[in-house]
């Protein structure tokens, strides 16, 4: 069998004691909270942390409320998310981001800050030690190794690792923000904020950091999140598109947010300004998503053709707008069938 | 019959769902050792050196072993035994094995691995069969029929260019079938050690031990009685299992010396390096009917990409031939078959074994020709189904054939005649047929033993004790037996105890793959279970004072059929005739019926019973994404008999399963670099998590109807179950994504982005555009039946032996009585 690295082990008590050890454990030093991503590569040598600081009994870490805004501590797992009937009535696109996250097993362990911090994926780069030996690794290299090329684009100066989060891009749309505490103290950062436009350095959070909340505003918004993959469970995203509208009176758009997952190293937050203060027409709706897919540039790094997720991702912002303008869920197509099914099963 | 064709729960099941059965990876021995392999990190390179000094100076580590401690070769096939268990000159894939480290702990063996230094020389990658042709060298084998070509064959059945010049139609397609694995989720795990008498016993998780126990017997220099090779229950085989693989014999020879049971159990990325799959094929098919769609002629072509090493390559080969002609009546055939080497891990036998490829070909070309001669597809096929108990124009010698019902089975219950070019724009209906083997003809390597053989034990105590070879892997092979003699003998399954698959303990049986234990190993059992019946029928009828026809076996008593209520309990009998006889031992086995193929290639195809499938099935696909769900399968089965109609449902669905994982999604897809950075070619995703298998999400709605016609050469009538039903699935599912869309995906795997891009560029059809020129060796020109032959070729030389001819037996009948 895959057989982890050694490493020591911390049980943090609460979120201070856990940003104290990281401080102390240095560049070595990670955090395990659910696991489900970080242990398998620990196996594969993606990651070898010297030190992990576990969050799993961290005291305060896994409350959620929902007085005004919406606070949800990252240490939550998914199936907390997903069990929970007033996010789920507040804020539809977190439940079927999350509901829509590996499986089932996986969600009772994996958290959602863990989700939002997962290492961004490539087919270069989450494959064993062994095989990434035999490509002479790529410019995600392990601590130690030479740094090669990326080899989804050999010219190219990044790296191209595909942010794979399916709650990133539904609370970015939810227009969320995150706390981040280290021993110095805490900030606040819109979630969008946390992210980069680098599959190496992908996120904002400094090393000494711990992602410890979750908050998302209150607004009176419609919300969906629309994930592709090639099954109806297990995978990761190979497109989400994430939507959250509030509309006024006859159904004129007041406010629009519309991210893209899975379709560059960063959550893609577009242009829905052309969206205010218009109907949903179907011919808005076709001129939105066709402008708003073009910031999508999948490379061939992922499952299925690049070219076809492109094209599904024009279908997606389409689809998406028409499910929150109120379309019958029967004319939106077999994918959205296929996650309504999945999505429901769990209410 | 009291236990054959009743539903039963099978006799291994309560301790497979308890967690009780012991797999490989869960044996453990005092002062066991654990092996890694090394394993190269190049496609192709020569081996400078390989320097183990300072992995054998690690912490924990008892040995490291290289090519040099293996001097001699193997393989399954003894016209391609051109595997080492270590690597000792040349690496030919990426995951060819250098060296082992056998270590205290799979920990320190791991780490003692990184110690080893290797100085490769690299060589040019051969990536594909293309690359293969163009490029005769660097030759990846130095043997083989030229270049990187394994092997050329070419048979021809009556002048088929005259059949295809007067014909009325000529249909002409090419197809591409992709490979796959297998993806047991069992990964294969082995432990060897020393017995106290010297021993050396080696515990895998095989399909085939009795072909481990030969390659170690070789490979090791040792004589075979002084092996054992025990075949642990298998966590799925499907074909992945049935090579003798150098992880194997590398525990093997730890185990000697060190003196200490060593251990080894391959990751996922490894299995995926074992492969041994789906034979990625090229197929030009060409074939000529009259006015009213009857086939006058069929013309096939095939390309294989093989891989790095032989495996059951020639087999598969042939295979990809060799049962086109069993399905419908086909007057005169052409059959060419070239498969490469290529710096991947080896292709071999998946569930079909080298015929779901060219089948996926002529369904869908058959719906072509349905399609253009304005013919129902199910009509077309019912108009030229075989007939049954004749023999076809390559010679192979078809008994009952139960395809009629199998299509009327499945066009009543799908309402196929109300569905068919009549549904809405996007939901779309396929239809298909299949044939597959009961077992094949011959064995392996040469010889005239027979195949199947089982060994019966009856105590005082009533107890029943069945000895044999076969390899439950999953399958049910266990259960069959036991309930073969639980019939005969009238007990109760449970009560058989059932020692198989260990080489020391159980008479020959060459192992489960061909479909071949059901009918091999269950004629051996009826065989060594009536003989048993025999002794105790003459002791109780003595007893009885009762002529012994008149002594009935049922219920777990013995009985006078004419008083019931004379008799005794089944320990009571066996008693007796213990007394009379001595102590009570049997024995069955099984040889299969000789072949009328007398022409060298004649030797794969031939099968006791042929097994007959019909599916249809019902797709949705979405006009605007390409996406496709599929609604709902109906398949018949020409079983024969079901003998555990609960086992035979699940092979039928699992067969299903398989089958839309390889329609839809599934792909052994390997990555080659850009050329001028770097030689590399890897498998693209070598996990369970990319390596896309469909889920239960995905499983659709599958109606399952068994044809039951007892077929004279199976026991109790049964035919083959395990792979058959796979085979109509892909081609039903690309007949039904024409019938939704108007798209013709003449590959596998049928994805959205291929219906998409066909919908979109209006040429409405997915699939290779031609199939390279290739230097056919002159055709082995054999007359059908009909035509005067005898079953030999009438330009073949004759053959000195036909171990030099063919070692793997592609030659005429075995002459034995």
């Amino acid at each position: 069998m895959m057989r982890a690295s050694h490493f020591r082990y911390h049980v943090a008590r609460d979120a201070a004691d856990a940003a104290a050890a990281l401080a102390d454990g240095g560049p070595n030093a990670m955090l395990l909270a659910g696991g489900t991503d970080l242990v398998p590569n620990m196996k594969r040598r993606q990651q070898t942390p010297e030190l992990l600081i576990s969050l799993r009994c961290a005291a305060g870490l896994r409350a959620v409320t929902l007085h005004g805004e919406t606070s949800i501590g990252a240490c939550s797992t998914l199936s907390d998310i997903v069990r929970n009937p007033d996010l789920r009535e507040r804020h539809p696109a977190l439940f079927r981001a999350a509901a829509q996250v590996a499986t089932p097993l996986i969600r009772n362990s994996a958290t959602l800050g863990g989700n939002l911090c997962l290492d961004t994926r490539c087919n270069y780069y989450n494959q064993n030690y062994e095989w990434r030996q035999a490509i002479d690794f790529c410019m995600k290299a392990p601590e130690g190794q030479k740094e090669s090329i990326c080899w989804v684009a050999p010219s190219s100066p990044r790296c191209w690792a595909v942010s794979s989060s399916d709650t990133a891009p539904a609370l970015i749309a939810l227009g969320a923000r995150v706390t981040l505490r280290s021993r110095e103290g805490e900030r606040d950062l819109a979630l969008e904020d946390l992210y980069r436009d680098d599959g190496i350095r992908y996120l904002s959070r400094r090393p000494d950091e711990i992602l410890t909340s979750i908050r998302i505003p209150a607004r009176a918004a419609r919300s969906t999140y629309w994930k592709l993959r090639r099954r109806g469970s297990f995978d990761f995203p190979v497109l989400g598109v994430a939507a959250a509208l509030r509309f006024g009176k006859g159904g004129v758009v007041e406010e629009a947010r519309i991210v893209l997952g899975a379709v560059a190293s960063h959550p893609v937050v577009v242009d829905a300004s052309s969206l205010i203060a218009n109907r949903l027409t179907d011919d808005a709706i076709e001129t939105f998503a066709e402008a708003a897919s073009r910031p999508a540039k999948p490379l061939d790094n992922t499952d299925f053709h690049m070219t076809w997720r492109k094209e599904m991702t024009r279908a997606f912002l389409r689809g998406a707008l028409r499910e929150l303008r109120g379309d019958d869920p029967a004319t939106l197509g077999p994918i959205a069938a296929r996650a309504a099914q999945v999505t429901a099963s769990l209410w | 019959m009291r236990v054959i064709g009743k539903p039963r729960r099978r006799v291994d099941g309560r301790a497979k769902v308890l967690g009780q059965t012991q797999f490989a990876d869960d044996l453990s021995f005092p002062r066991m050792l654990h092996c890694k392999l090394l394993r190269s990190r190049h496609p192709h390179a020569r081996l400078r050196r390989v320097d183990v000094q300072r992995a054998l100076a690690a912490p924990g580590v008892h040995a490291v072993l290289t090519g040099a401690d293996f001097p001699i070769r193997y393989g399954i096939l003894p016209v391609s035994e051109d595997e080492e268990p270590l690597c000792s000159d040349k690496v030919r894939m990426v995951g060819d094995p250098i060296a082992a480290v056998i270590a205290r702990t799979e920990d320190e063996a791991q780490a003692a691995l990184d110690r080893i230094e290797v100085d490769y020389e690299l060589l040019q990658t051969i990536a594909d069969p293309f690359d293969a042709l163009a490029n005769p060298e660097p030759r990846i084998h130095d043997y083989g029929d030229h270049g990187n070509v394994h092997k050329a064959v070419a048979l021809e059945f009556g002048d088929v260019d005259a059949a295809l010049a007067g014909a009325d139609h000529v249909f002409e397609d090419c197809f591409f079938y992709q490979g796959n694995t297998h993806l047991p989720i069992e990964q294969h795990a082995a432990v060897a050690l020393v017995d106290p008498q010297g021993k050396l016993c080696l515990y895998s998780s095989t399909q085939t031990p009795h072909y481990v126990h030969r390659a170690l017997a070789k490979t090791l220099d040792m004589p075979p009685q002084k092996i054992r090779v025990v075949a642990t229950p298998n966590g799925g085989g499907f074909g992945g299992k049935s090579d003798p693989f150098n992880h194997e014999i590398v525990v093997a020879k730890a185990a000697m010396i060190t003196g200490r049971p060593v251990k080894i159990c391959l990751t996922r990325e490894e299995v995926f390096y074992c492969h041994r799959g789906r034979h990625p094929v090229l197929m030009r098919l060409k074939t000529a009917v009259r006015n009213d769609g009857s086939i006058v002629a069929m013309d096939l072509e095939t390309l294989l990409d093989g891989g790095a090493y032989g495996s059951y390559g020639v087999a598969s080969t042939f295979y990809t031939g060799a049962l086109q002609t069993v399905t419908y009546k086909v007057p005169r055939y052409r059959f060419r078959g070239c498969r490469t080497f290529t710096n991947k891990p080896a292709c071999g036998p998946k569930r079909g074994h080298g015929t779901p490829q060219p089948r996926f070909g002529q369904e869908i070309q058959l719906d072509k020709i349905a399609v253009a001669l304005g013919r129902d597809p199910a009509d077309l096929r019912l108009q030229q189904i075989i007939e049954p108990h004749s023999v076809t124009a390559n010679w192979m010698r078809v008994e009952t054939v139960g395809l009629r019902q199998c299509i009327g089975r499945v066009v009543d219950g799908s309402g196929w005649r109300d569905k068919w070019q009549k549904l809405p724009p996007g939901r779309g209906v396929g239809l298909a047929c299949s044939a597959y083997l009961t077992g094949a003809g011959l064995p392996i390597y040469w010889n005239d033993l027979p195949q199947s053989g089982v060994q019966l034990m009856l105590d005082r105590s009533g107890l029943v004790t069945l000895f044999c070879g076969a390899t439950e892997i999953g399958q049910g092979s266990d259960d069959v037996l036991a309930a073969i003699v639980a019939e005969v003998l009238g007990v109760d399954p449970h009560d058989i105890r059932l020692v198989t698959g260990d080489t020391d303990l159980t008479p020959v049986d060459l192992g489960s793959y061909s479909s071949r234990v059901t009918l091999m190993a269950g004629n051996a059992a009826i065989q060594a279970a009536e003989r048993a019946k025999q002794m105790l029928m003459r002791a109780v009828s003595a007893k009885l004072g009762i002529p012994p026809e008149r002594v009935t076996f049922a219920g777990g008593r013995v009985f006078d059929a004419e008083q019931p209520e004379q008799g005794v309990e089944f320990c009571d009998a066996v008693a007796l005739a213990e007394s009379e006889t001595g102590t009570i031992g049997t024995t069955g086995s099984y040889r299969p019926p000789v072949s009328p193929a007398k022409y060298k290639g004649g030797g794969v195809g031939p099968s006791p019973a042929y097994s007959y499938s019909a599916a249809v099935v019902e797709v949705d696909v979405d006009p605007a994404t390409g996406w496709i769900d599929v609604r709902t399968v109906w398949i018949a089965h020409d079983i024969g008999r079901a003998l555990n109609p609960i086992l035979a449902r699940g092979q039928v669905e699992g067969s299903v399963y398989m089958a839309l994982g390889e329609a839809l999604m599934e792909e052994q897809r390997m990555r080659r670099l850009p050329e001028r950075l770097s030689n590399a070619v890897v498998h693209k995703f070598p996990s369970m998590l990319e390596y896309k298998s469909p889920t239960t999400l995905e499983m659709p709605e599958v109606v399952t109807y068994f044809i039951e016609d007892p077929e004279a050469n199976g026991p109790f009538g049964a035919k083959e179950v395990g792979q058959g039903p796979l085979l109509p699935v892909m081609p039903a599912v690309a007949n039904a994504v024409f019938d939704a869309v108007g798209v013709r995906v003449d590959e596998v795997p049928i994805t959205p982005e291929k219906i998409l891009r066909a919908l979109k560029a209006n040429d409405l059809r997915s699939g290779p555009e031609r199939f390279p020129a290739i230097d056919w060796p002159e055709p082995l020109k054999v007359p059908p039946p009909w035509e005067g032959g005898d079953g030999r070729a009438t330009n073949e030389k004759p053959r000195k032996s036909r171990v030099a001819a063919s070692g793997v037996r592609l030659g005429p009948e075995v002459a034995h009585k």
